[in-house]
């Protein structure tokens, strides 16, 4: 017996939705600096879990936490902590899941590439515009036997507002009471000195080309540019090379209070290196739809067990196991659905 | 008998449709009419995404150069400096290369080589901004600062135009990489006007035994004058509006120095850097900033009709 047409149709068209429904898609979007650590987890979870499939958008993070807060993606991600003005405009209550860490480098091009002694001031006071030749006695000082020339100091920055920025300013405020009145911490501040580059390839591009410039970018992007970087003095007092470990120092070092918004630039560990960020990914404590909380959710606890090994290849710094911990504990709070 | 119809007969035959020109110029009016709703649209809606912005800084934010994202204070005259002066240093490169160019294409070449030449020069046009960019920041501007400023600052260090320390992405380069874009249409367009000059006024300058050179300036320029101005309208509307390849080599400081070797910003470039991570007041001081080069646009449109009306020049009468 043959189907009449009408139920035919509608019987093939059931068939394909219900094909569709079988895998879900969660959509995400913020920042930039995680975009390749994202990339990754969504292709190595697809294998754990073909039922769902991530899209995410690399929009920087203001366009991250601008998104989540008009709902219109299932979670954020965002360099800077989301400020209570803009967590007050969120219908819900939004957490912050720290997931992967990385460094803000000083990069610059002089000739030989000598790994240069930087503390917090001297970079203070170059990007303030006070310190303005290689061999000034503040950098000359803590250089001995490095030849610094008698030239200008090119300084580069973000012309783009950028989370990378706001770890960099948030150093600046903390070991310069000038910057710190000054200039502020912001994602796009009115820099006082110095030529812009867009995006972290901009200001990376620029010192490659120009000898005599100082800028700062992620540390994934010197070290696969394989440019030089200098070592910046921690509290502590010790001159520390920027790299995973040094970061994840900084993270079992630093105080971090129970809703997860900190800043961990001038942490007081020994091996700490003094200028890095971690980033966030945010999500709706409450979920309101059960499927995709529940994918969201495990999801979060597969990246921060299986996925944090996969960061150091990366040139990503994992979170220490005691933060995993607490972090965890915190995504098993997430509720989901009408239950 | 006459051939005009009897009135009866007249009045039975029916007049010709003039449906279908009804039809067409109603159809061509329609496609005119949306052009200029489209402009108005685009600078209503600008006007609407800068209001809170008008509202709190006023005109003060035409003079004010402190653009500070950070303590959300906005002022556009770095801007506005920035893309005036690397539009009229595009202009002042591009014009001369262009029309010397247009002039040789259309007189002196010899016929085998007009061709190709023109081809290369659209080709020229085809390339992408970005692109363009990319080359002004690994070619153009390190040849820049390694050989032509220090140079300029050396013999011409006097004018305060070539002082100041040399960095590389300077005012220079952006003025310079905007001429590269502009040749193109600036040499196609002065083309098409020289070659419609009638050869009649060539022969005329020649009868009256004018040299070569005479001729050129004589017949063909002086009949060409107001094409090759609106040429170098077309190119400086062009210029205006640069962005892409204008950001990469420009510096992106937004300063004011009388100095060619100073990093300067556009307000096109500005929009293109900052608009993706605003949010609130930056945002609508970033339509603020697309109002004015908006306007900027149609004020140099309107003074450049205001000038062909006024300057007449002296036109051929027949």
């Amino acid at each position: 017996m043959t189907l009449p047409k009408p139920l035919a149709f509608l019987l093939a068209a059931s068939l394909l939705a219900g094909h569709a429904l079988a895998q879900l898609t969660m959509t995400g979007a913020g920042s930039t600096f995680v975009y390749p650590m994202c990339s990754k987890w969504f292709d190595a979870y697809a294998k754990v879990d073909p039922s769902v499939r991530f899209n995410y958008q690399s929009i920087g993070s203001g366009g991250g936490q601008k998104q989540i807060i008009a709902q219109t993606v299932d979670f954020g991600a965002s360099d800077g902590p989301m400020s209570d003005a803009n967590l007050a405009k969120a219908p819900g209550k939004i957490l912050h899941i720290p997931v992967v860490a990385g460094a803000d480098v000083l990069t610059y091009n002089l000739p030989g590439n000598p790994t240069l002694k930087l503390d917090g001031p001297t970079i203070a006071n170059i990007f303030l515009g006070t310190v303005t030749k290689w061999n000034d006695p503040a950098i000359a000082s803590q250089n001995p036997g490095v030849q610094l020339p008698d030239t200008d100091i090119i300084v580069v920055h973000r012309t783009d507002g950028s989370g990378t920025t706001y770890i960099f300013t948030d150093y600046l405020s903390k070991v310069s009471p000038e910057w710190k009145t000054k200039v502020g911490t912001n994602t796009a501040v009115k820099w006082p000195t110095g030529l812009g580059g867009k995006g972290n390839e901009g200001v990376s591009g620029q010192i490659q080309q120009t000898p005599g410039t100082f800028g700062y970018v992620e540390l994934i992007y010197a070290v696969q540019n394989k440019m030089p970087v200098a070592q910046v003095k921690n509290p502590s007092g010790a001159y520390i090379s920027p790299s995973t470990d040094s970061v994840t120092a900084a993270l079992a070092s630093a105080q971090i209070p129970d809703d997860f918004r900190f800043s961990m630039t001038n942490a007081p560990g020994a091996d700490a290196y003094p200028i890095s960020g971690v980033t966030w990914l945010l999500v709706y404590q409450k979920q309101d739809n059960p499927d995709k909380g529940k994918k969201m959710v495990e999801f979060l606890k597969w990246a921060l067990t299986a996925g944090e090994d996969m960061a150091t290849p990366l040139d990503y710094a994992p979170l220490p196991q005691s933060l995993r911990d607490r972090v965890l504990k915190r995504v098993s709070e997430i509720q989901v659905g009408s239950q | 008998m006459t051939t005009t119809a009897p009135p009866i007969a007249a009045a039975r035959m029916k007049a010709p449709s003039r449906l279908g020109d009804r039809l067409f110029s109603g159809f061509t009016f329609l496609m005119a009419a949306t052009v200029f709703l489209l402009i108005c649209l685009v600078g209503w809606q600008l006007w609407a995404g800068a209001l809170s912005s008008i509202h709190k800084f006023g005109l003060h934010f035409l003079v004010s150069t402190d653009w500070d994202p950070g303590n959300d204070v906005y002022g556009a005259l770095p801007f506005i400096y920035g893309t005036l002066v690397s539009s009229l240093l595009a202009l002042l490169i591009a014009v001369p290369l262009s029309v010397a160019t247009a002039i040789y294409l259309t007189e002196l070449a010899p016929l085998w080589l007009r061709q190709p030449v023109i081809s290369l020069i659209e080709m020229l046009a085809a390339i992408p901004s970005v692109i363009l960019g990319l080359w002004g920041i690994f070619v153009m501007v390190p040849w820049l600062r390694i050989n032509i400023l220090p140079f300029l600052r050396h013999y011409l260090g006097w004018c305060p135009l070539f002082q100041g320390s040399v960095n590389g992405p300077c005012m220079l380069a952006g003025g310079m990489i905007i001429a590269i874009m502009i040749i193109p249409i600036i040499t196609s367009v002065s083309r098409e006007i020289l070659t419609s000059v009638p050869h009649l006024q060539r022969e005329a300058a020649y009868a009256l035994g004018a040299t070569r050179w005479e001729v050129t300036r004589i017949a063909v320029l002086s009949y060409a004058k107001r094409g090759i101005f609106g040429a170098v309208i077309l190119g400086l509307g062009r210029a205006l509006g640069e962005t892409m390849a204008v950001t990469m080599v420009i510096g992106n400081t937004p300063q004011i120095s009388a100095s060619l070797f100073a990093p300067g910003y556009t307000l096109a470039s500005v929009i293109a850097n900052e608009f993706a991570e605003a949010s609130d007041l930056c945002v609508q001081s970033l339509f603020e900033i697309g109002l004015v080069l908006f306007l900027v646009t149609i004020l140099v449109n309107l003074l450049a009709q205001f000038v062909l009306k006024t300057f007449a020049g002296a036109t051929v009468k027949q």
